[in-house]
């Protein structure tokens, strides 16, 4: 299979592309500027099927989506920080209007003030959208996670979006595998979802409604999207029939005694990754999936570890309560007997994570607290 | 009767739909469904249109429907008409409903958006100059003089009403035109025209709103006809943002007062607000004519 040395960014817009979409509507953002480009590249050359779009802002890159997508077509947008907020509203409606749209979002603080840095608050806070959410740890995750979020999207009828730190894999030149169309159609046909609108057909899609109408509308996304983590682990399987590689809902290397487990979702999980042969007795969850939270899976296998101590990788901090993913971890570990004790290291602002910090973290020495806060560590 | 086919034209709103009585929007989209014939998508934002088109199952059109949040029409109608093309439905029309508030203020600016990348559907706005829906409250369309929930005696609306279709020609785009509902012919004969034009569209239809206008039900029409015949709403049309030409000229220019003292909203105006009005609805109405290559 071609391998090519390309960016976290190239890579988005190469698995797009080789998606098959029928409508990109994007707007400019760093740092995820490039995939835009990247796209128009590729429709200028008469590579990208379908309709490219260049809206006016990121909020229109969704409501365009979401025109397309309701008549069935398979469309792809990407943004970052204050292009995802100003898109809220339309991530609650085409979540609710069950629309299976892939977004990409590229890590970036929000302001005030100004700052580029990969804080993931920006996709963390969107959890309550509906949306799935898909992380990435390295560029060919990336490539792989676009087509597999299209598949699941489609499955269930749930929009999906894909998610990577700015920077450090979004401008990071990897060697990722990259497929051509042919084989990717091996794994991913073209859309074949019934879309709500249909031209004569009736409908009067998306009105109002009751509130009896509403609760039984979500109560049965809600269901979805509990079972979206076995339908990404069948849609996995089926994806390494034909690359040979594949990840699950969540990927963990815990070696036999680990005590210790580091929990983090992106770049940092492959941080923690290439330091673990250095740190004897510890393991790592790379947490792929964070909406649905993939609570059950989580617990069986901290129990059958029988591990102690999670450490949770937290680049985003919600101001007053912490950090997200450990706030998410900690409510899933309610139903163990004897849950882990959850350390929280909070990288808010998007700081670098380095090795070091990793066994400054690891040394902390407050193992009798359920949980505790480590907010960045002494570098000496 | 309405919802049956007449010979030629084809109902395509149906009885019973959940508009208040002698509602100037229902009667708008009456009108132009009937010019756009069946092969329609229509596109609704937040406005009272989201409440006329009924609880589904109920529909109040024939013809699908799809709603989308208030800021984005302009955006929503240019992804179904790409989404129709892809699909290869070239031959539906699109039409986007928006009221004075999906339109002048929080729809601006996918409004514009569409209009400056001629995405190729119908914008229509139906203006009755106030969040009705909620109530008559304030909009950038409400005309000065007015008074409304959030400019309520002695307040009224300060600021001038948007000229939305110089905005909007000034965007080159290839149709703009007033309409409203007293002159349906008029109002017809400009969809069926915009039908037959590719690009995007923009049809600016003054629709009257009783009780928010402090008007009888049955004053309507009355209320609409005054509106042009003082020269407050001129009917018009403007292609490729340049050729202007009036499609109705009032044999006589009727005096403004007879149009506002007819509804409650301009109640208790002074001379010199009045005189103010008249003032800048002659100074359009002569702009216009010289446009028109009429004056």
């Amino acid at each position: 299979m071609p391998v090519e040395m390309i960016t976290g960014n190239q890579a988005a817009a190469l698995a797009a592309q080789r998606a098959g979409v029928d409508l990109v509507a994007a707007y400019p953002i760093t740092p995820q500027t490039a995939i835009v480009e990247y796209l128009a590249e590729f429709w200028a050359r008469g590579e990208l099927g379908g309709e490219f779009v260049s809206v006016e802002s990121e909020y229109a890159a969704l409501a365009c989506s979401s025109g397309a997508a309701a008549l069935g077509a398979r469309t792809f947008s990407a943004t970052s920080s204050h292009g995802l907020a100003y898109m809220h509203e339309m991530l609650h409606w085409c979540a609710g209007a069950r629309y299976p749209m892939v977004l990409v979002n590229v890590n970036r603080a929000l302001g005030a003030p100004w700052c580029l840095e990969p804080d993931q608050g920006d996709s963390l806070s969107q959890r309550d959208t509906g949306w799935l959410q898909l992380y990435c740890a390295n560029a060919q995750e990336i490539f792989d996670t676009i087509l597999q979020a299209f598949a699941l999207a489609e499955t269930i009828m749930i929009p999906c979006m894909v998610v990577f730190d700015g920077f450090y894999l979004s401008h990071t030149y990897e060697a990722v595998e990259v497929p051509d169309q042919e084989t990717v159609r091996r794994f991913l046909q073209p859309p074949s979802f019934d879309p709500p609108l249909v031209p004569g057909r009736h409908a009067n899609l998306h009105a109002l409604t009751t509130g009896e109408v509403q609760t039984g509308l979500i109560r049965e996304r809600h269901r979805v999207m509990q079972g979206a983590a076995a339908v990404l682990a069948e849609i996995d399987t089926r994806f390494q029939a034909v690359f040979q590689r594949g990840y699950g809902a969540l990927a963990a290397e815990i070696p036999a005694g680990a005590k210790t487990v580091v929990l983090a979702a992106g770049s940092c999980a492959e941080t923690v990754r290439w330091h673990l042969p250095h740190l004897a007795g510890t393991g790592l969850i790379n947490l792929r999936m964070f909406r649905p939270f993939p609570g059950d899976i989580l617990c069986r296998m901290l129990e059958e570890k029988a591990v102690e101590r999670v450490v949770v990788v937290d680049r985003n901090c919600s101001p007053g309560v912490g950090g997200i993913l450990a706030q998410e971890l900690k409510a899933a570990l309610y139903r163990m007997a004897q849950p882990p004790v959850v350390h929280d290291l909070l990288l808010a602002g998007g700081i670098d994570f380095t090795p070091r910090m990793l066994t400054e973290a690891l040394a902390e020495k407050r193992a009798s607290a359920r949980s505790a806060e480590i907010w960045g560590v002494e570098l000496s | 009767m309405i919802g049956e086919n007449k010979g030629q034209v084809t109902e395509m709103l149906y009885p019973g739909h959940f508009a208040c009585p002698g509602c100037g929007a229902a009667l708008t989209v009456r009108y132009l469904t009937r010019a756009l014939g069946e092969d329609l998508v229509v596109v609704i934002t937040a406005s009272c249109w989201s409440i006329i088109a009924g609880v589904p199952p109920l529909t109040a059109l024939k013809c699908p429907i799809l709603h989308c949040p208030f800021p984005s029409a302009g955006a929503v109608g240019g992804g179904v008409r790409r989404g129709l093309d892809v699909k290869g439905a070239h031959g539906t029309t699109v039409v986007v409903l928006a009221g004075d508030g999906g339109t002048f203020d929080i729809g601006l600016q996918a409004l514009s958006g569409a209009a400056q990348r001629n995405e190729n559907f119908i914008f229509v706005c139906y203006d009755n100059e106030a969040y009705m829906n909620t109530g008559m409250q304030t909009s950038s369309a409400t005309p000065y003089g007015a008074r409304t929930n959030t400019a309520p005696y002695p307040l009224f609306k300060e600021g001038r009403k948007k000229d939305i279709i110089q905005i909007m020609s000034a965007h080159g785009i290839p149709y703009a035109a007033t309409a409203t509902v007293a002159f349906p012919d008029d109002l017809e004969q400009k969809f069926r025209k915009a039908k037959e034009i590719e690009g995007f569209r923009f049809i600016h239809v003054l629709s009257p709103c009783p009780p928010g206008w402090g008007v009888e039900s049955a004053e309507t029409i009355q209320i609409s006809r005054l509106a042009v015949e003082t020269c407050f709403f001129p009917l018009y049309e403007i292609i490729d943002g340049g050729s202007m030409q009036l499609t109705y000229r009032p044999p006589v220019q009727k005096k403004l007062e007879q149009y506002l003292s007819a509804q409650r909203r301009y109640s208790g105006l002074h001379e010199q607000q009045l005189e103010k009005l008249q003032q800048d609805v002659d100074r359009h109405w002569e702009k216009l004519l010289r446009l028109s290559g009429r004056s």
